[in-house]
């Protein structure tokens, strides 16, 4: 038992720091968000020299071979800085599902790309219907011929609308909700067939809602049998989410704190208050909580699949759900009017951590989760 | 960054398994697991267990008769002996005077005392609180004047845990009444056959006899059970209470009642189902059971960071927070698994002896009494709200 960093890990975690504190001002973010991507693509590039979008990737494909507390330390200070780019979206999870299901032309052609960050890739699970439930697939591909053609909705693409190429799951055998039957495809976006409908998220990112015509896809891994990688890649995911929440949980704690020493009323700084003192320690022992459960995720987010790391993995993001949500509607109350404004920084950070919980499951779907997989013995 | 313990620690983990399983007898860890009240001789009997083995004083440096163990070992050691149903450590002797013995006394109070804590032959009791000092400690009002070779001590202590059973306890005293609060406090040793000193037992509310008052009517102490210096007795108090609060989460307590609880849930009934097949119970099982994970990690992390030298800080005052929270939410399951037959007030069948007919079942009496019994978790230690305004100051520094 170990939680110190390697000297590797700190210096990726300073190189990911620096980067992230020397391009992510306030200014600069609202300007990112408000761009046609979304996002900063010069930001991508820069997270591309830099090797960090290559870290979870074998070495023989151009990556460094990290694991799970490499994202972690990444996704934190992505989270820090509240950062727009589709990293887990692109790295992890695009990246995982090609590595564990595509064939080796795949990987040689798509991963290499995505690792140097010349590709920024997307990922389409969820429809309208699924509510965080991966198997449950609606949309259908046919094969006709040797091709395949994927027709349906697939719903909150995060990075959708400016990916390169886009995984999809359709359903090619079985009913709706069947585990088996479900097969991942690869999507050209601006193919026949592909339409979208790009917005803004409440966070400041963009996504986009995908429909799908009897649109092209190419079969990565065997037909029908998606579902594990779905679910397998989905928990390196949440893993990478709960790094990220923590890193915005500690900017949003860090930004109150402050707020509390200086902003006066009745004559004394705010954080004379007891009862503000009180809550103040709450949302530290709230991000303590997440803090650990991060780390718990990252440990295991790259173990062998199984009942026990599903478990943990919903436990940790049930646990970053909660905490994040209660550091955002703290950090709001605890300024006041201000963090009402869109002018202030600490209201961006409540947005994203709440809209955290929003993505790979909320706190319900992972009671659930694990209350189903609750050992009794 | 490593979750998983080392081979070594896998090795000692079963080394300690395998004690419990050979030496731990099966009555008392009945009793535990079930919420029966244990006897003085229970708990001495597995107290010489334990010093047998050379184990009953982990926290304690070898020369004393302590272990080599490091913080990691420590944590499994006390998460394998709460999960067998091992019954706590009072912690009064060998947690709480003698670190501070080891730390500030004199070497014929070494001599002295930390043998006969290890073999048993004294049962310390803590003199800390009274009647106007509790979370304000530092405004305790017991006198000792010094009179020749003795201090003469008048006053009260109270919530005296198990003084029952003592023959020793360890008090804060004022000796400079002009002094400002915390400089006038001394550490005193104070034997409990002393004449002058009267014990009388306060019910709690769940009806047990746990605590006490304690009163001293012109108690003659020895100048030499004075630990540390005269007016310096704060620097024990407060070294006394880090050594507390460090242990205060309760992990492995809380783990082996959580495992109680589902079993106490798989029989009770509801809708001709058992409420662990219940989804709105069952999710509030697996709730507590997360945050049970969270405050885990936490204190491996607090752990870890100890044996590579660390002193763990205010961050165990959080800790403390949430660990009690945990314990008492566990308490709230078990009390509500069991319906209208929470309400049998039946302290009768929390007796191992007791060899009537249960009224439900021999884990039934207990949950509701228990639950009460554990609102004193929040409050004890420093309350969870002093352990606030200690991470507000200490941390904050708000």
């Amino acid at each position: 038992m170990d939680f110190k960093l390697t000297e590797e890990q700190q210096m990726l975690q300073d190189t990911a720091a620096r980067l992230v504190r020397d391009v992510y001002t306030f200014e600069k973010r609202l300007e990112f968000s408000a761009s046609d991507a979304g996002f900063s693509t010069e930001f991508w590039q820069q997270l591309g020299e830099l090797g960090l979008t290559a870290i979870p990737f074998a070495e023989e494909l151009g990556g460094f071979g990290g694991g799970g507390v490499e994202t972690m330390l990444i996704m934190e200070q992505l989270g820090r800085g509240i950062c727009l780019e589709p990293y887990m979206e692109s790295v992890v999870l695009a990246g995982g599902l090609i590595g564990q299901l595509g064939n080796e032309q795949q990987k040689e052609e798509l991963l290499g790309a995505i690792a140097s960050g010349e590709l920024q890739a997307s990922v389409a699970l969820e429809e309208p219907s699924s509510h965080y439930n991966l198997y449950d697939v609606q949309t259908t591909a046919r094969q006709s011929g040797s091709e395949w053609l994927l027709s349906g909705r697939k719903g909150v693409v995060i990075g959708g609308h400016t990916a390169g190429k886009i995984l999809v799951s359709a359903r090619t055998a079985g009913d709706v909700r069947d585990q088996q039957g479900i097969s991942l495809f690869i999507i050209d976006p601006n193919a026949e067939g592909v339409s979208r409908r790009v917005y803004a998220t409440v966070d400041g990112r963009k996504g986009c809602e995908l429909f799908l015509d009897n649109a092209k896809g190419e079969l990565l891994g065997t037909a029908g049998d998606a579902y594990d990688a779905i679910r397998y890649q989905s928990g390196r995911a949440i893993a990478a989410l709960c790094g990220e929440a923590v890193g915005a949980m500690r900017t949003a704690c860090d930004l109150t704190l402050e707020y509390l020493k200086t902003r006066k009323q009745f004559g004394v700084p705010i954080g004379k208050f007891q009862v503000l003192q009180h809550r103040m320690v709450d949302m530290i022992s709230e991000l303590e909580r997440g803090t650990s459960m991060a780390i718990l995720a990252a440990c295991l987010a790259d173990d062998k699949d199984s009942e026990e790391r599903s478990a943990k993995l919903s436990a940790a993001k049930f646990i970053v759900n909660r905490a994040a949500r209660y550091v955002a509607e703290q950090c709001i109350q605890l300024h006041g009017g201000i963090a009402m404004t869109w002018e202030y920084n600490g209201a961006h950070y409540a947005k994203r951590l709440v809209m955290i919980s929003h993505q790979f499951g909320d706190d319900d779907h992972h009671l659930e989760a694990y209350s189903n997989q609750l050992v009794v013995a | 960054m490593e979750i998983h313990y080392t081979a070594e620690q896998i090795a000692f983990r079963d080394e300690v398994r395998a004690f419990l399983k050979q030496e731990l007898p099966a009555d008392i860890s009945r009793k535990v697991k079930l919420g029966k009240h244990l006897t003085k001789a229970d708990h001495e009997r597995w107290q010489q267990i334990l010093s047998r083995k050379g184990w009953y004083a982990p926290g304690w440096p070898v020369e004393h008769g302590g272990t080599d163990w490091g913080p990691v070992e420590k944590h499994i050691f006390d998460e394998e002996t709460s999960a067998a149903g091992a019954p706590r450590t009072i912690p009064f002797g060998v947690a709480m005077v003698a670190p501070v013995i080891i730390k500030f006394g004199t070497e014929a109070q070494k001599q002295q005392y930390l043998p006969r804590i290890l073999s048993g032959e004294d049962w310390w009791c803590q003199g800390y609180s009274e009647p106007g000092a509790g979370s304000d400690l530092a405004s305790l009002k017991t006198r000792a004047v010094r009179d020749g070779d003795h201090y003469v001590v008048n006053g009260q202590k109270t919530w005296t845990t198990l003084g029952q059973h003592a023959n020793m306890i360890f008090c804060l005293v004022r000796t400079d009444p002009e002094a400002q609060q915390q400089r006038g406090i001394s550490f005193l040793l104070i034997d409990m056959a002393t004449p002058g000193i009267t014990v009388r037992p306060i019910i709690t509310l769940d009806g047990d006899h746990e605590v006490n008052e304690v009163f001293f009517d012109d108690v003659r102490v020895p100048v030499e059970n004075l630990v540390g210096e005269e007016n310096k007795g704060w620097t024990c108090a407060k070294y006394l209470l880090t050594h507390e609060r460090t242990g205060l989460a309760g992990i492995g307590a809380s783990k082996a009642a959580l495992s109680h609880l589902k079993k106490i849930a798989a029989k009770q009934e509801k809708g001709g189902k058992s409420l662990l097949e219940d989804t709105l119970f069952r999710a509030q099982i697996a709730e507590v059971e997360m945050s049970l994970m969270a405050a885990e990690v936490s204190t491996l992390r607090i752990v870890a960071a100890a044996s590579e030298g660390g002193v763990p800080g205010a961050e165990s005052s959080i800790l403390k927070v949430q660990g009690t929270e945990i314990r008492q939410a566990i308490t709230h399951l078990m009390r509500k698994a069991l319906g209208p037959y929470a309400l049998p007030f039946l302290p009768e069948e929390l007796e191992l002896d007791y060899d009537g007919e249960f009224l439900v079942d021999d884990y039934a009496a207990a949950p509701a009494s228990t639950y009460f019994n554990m609102r004193k978790l929040s409050i004890f230690g420093g309350s969870n709200e002093i352990q606030k305004n200690i991470v507000s100051k200490m941390i904050l520094e708000l």
